[in-house]
């Protein structure tokens, strides 16, 4: 199986290869259009800034790559919120593959923190990408926006309120939280991804 | 609902993890991934490897090792020790690290968090403050691992790293560390209703008892030990056990 990571201007994009390699497979990372289409699943990850990775996918025409893509494509993190409809976070209209806005937390209650740093619980799943199991446990997350609940939330996480811990729709699954920092639950998540079929 | 994290630290010398690990499990007690494994399967939330080497070639060694460690281990970790400059964290996030902690060269260069910060977002940015409470009724900031008082106060230097965007503070209270009778609860508490980010408390860990007292009368939101559990003193499995009973949202595997 040939498994690509998107290679663009995000960060922490090796973490999820050294996943891949944990499972036994050799993820390549790449920016080139045909290796990306050849793909037999395509991982979009990264920690970064909305406005000025959109900016970029637009620059190298990554944007049009992406949301025509027909092989199964995991979004990490900032990959999930690119993926949305439109981002807070520098106010950019974003890829438009979920139906959802992405917003940023606002503390309404003392004792919550900006970005939710840690470890988290994950409910109400729904995808192949997760089993009955996996309800209630917990996975870690580093994040200040978080994509709202919509009709493709497949899990649902809550900080100060639900939001869409991850998103489905056709061949497009995207997580908010790190599989490739979960430990093995996350290991788990990751291998459900490769398994889905084309 | 956001767990509470517990955070083994491992101090590294040429490589290896510093003596006083003693750990009758671990056969592999002095290879810091082999200790690290463990403690990640024992439930540790995330880990922090601080390089304690001083020459040039041992941090080659720790650029090694945190690469080793990133290939290894599937939950966050933490970096610190020997950072000066933006270089240095290029070369440990490249390496790998989540996060890298700057204590020294924040205090002495304020300007690095804002760099840090700015080139590699804030969630990547620990900012660790040695502060020891003097008798003037103040918590005055060390520097050099705790050798030189610097004219700078916790909150006041603690709000001022927030605000150039580190993504968390780590607090070691150098009149708590290594004594064993609880972390600085009053001073942790004061610092999580100042602070947006989340705060580590860091120092004093000699009982269960104290984790519970720094996540509910210090409000901190990790708290961070080595040689408790280095020692076998306190097991993570029973402490998450313990903390549970005791009603602190922890993470359960």
């Amino acid at each position: 199986m040939k498994v690509i990571v998107i290679k663009y201007n995000a960060g922490n994009i090796h973490s999820v290869v050294h996943a891949l390699r944990r499972l036994g497979l050799e993820a390549q990372v790449t920016d080139n259009k045909e290796t990306i289409l050849a793909a037999d699943k395509v991982i979009f990850p990264g920690v970064g800034e909305a406005s000025s990775t959109m900016a970029y996918l637009k620059q190298h025409r990554l944007d049009e790559l992406i949301v025509n893509l027909k092989q199964p494509v995991l979004g990490i993190c900032i990959g999930l919120q690119l993926m949305c409809r439109h981002s807070e976070e520098g106010n950019v209209d974003c890829l438009g593959i979920f139906d959802t806005e992405v917003k940023r937390f606002t503390v309404q209650e003392p004792g919550y923190k900006i970005p939710q740093m840690g470890w988290n619980t994950i409910q109400h799943l729904q995808s192949p990408l997760f089993s009955p199991e996996m309800e209630k446990r917990y996975v870690y997350y580093v994040h200040s926006y978080y994509a709202e609940c919509c009709a493709q939330t497949i899990a649902t996480t809550e900080y100060m309120h639900p939001y869409s811990a991850a998103l489905h729709r056709d061949n497009f699954y995207a997580l908010q939280f790190h599989p490739e920092k979960s430990s093995e639950l996350g290991e788990q998540i990751l291998s459900n991804f490769l398994n889905i079929e084309r | 609902m956001l767990a509470k994290r517990i955070i083994p630290c491992l101090d590294v010398k040429d490589g290896q993890t510093v003596k006083g690990v003693h750990f009758v499990d671990f056969r592999q007690a002095g290879d810091p991934i082999e200790l690290g494994e463990a403690y990640s399967k024992q439930g540790a939330d995330e880990l922090v490897y601080l390089d304690i080497t001083a020459s040039l070639e041992g941090r080659k060694t720790f650029t090694e090792l945190v690469r080793k460690v990133a290939a290894r281990i599937s939950i966050p970790f933490t970096v610190g020790g020997g950072i000066h400059e933006l270089a240095d964290i290029d070369r440990l996030l490249n390496a790998g690290a989540d996060k890298v902690s700057i204590n020294t060269a924040a205090l002495l260069k304020p300007q690095l968090i804002d760099d840090i910060a700015r080139n590699f977002g804030s969630q990547m940015c620990v900012v660790a403050i040695d502060a020891k409470w003097e008798e003037d009724g103040k918590w005055r900031c060390y520097i050099n691992g705790g050798h030189k008082p610097v004219q700078r106060e916790l909150l006041e230097w603690a709000l001022e790293a927030q605000d150039r965007g580190a993504g968390e503070i780590l607090f070691t209270s150098m009149s708590h560390d290594g004594v064993k009778t609880g972390y600085p609860n009053e001073a942790l508490a004061m610092l999580a209703d100042k602070l947006s980010i989340p705060v580590i408390a860091s120092g004093g860990a000699g009982s269960m008892e104290h984790f519970r007292d720094a996540f509910v009368l210090g409000k901190a939101d990790a708290a961070l030990a080595a040689s408790v559990f280095h020692f076998g003193e306190i097991k993570i499995p029973d402490l998450k056990a313990y903390l549970k009973k005791e009603g602190i949202i922890i993470r359960e595997q």
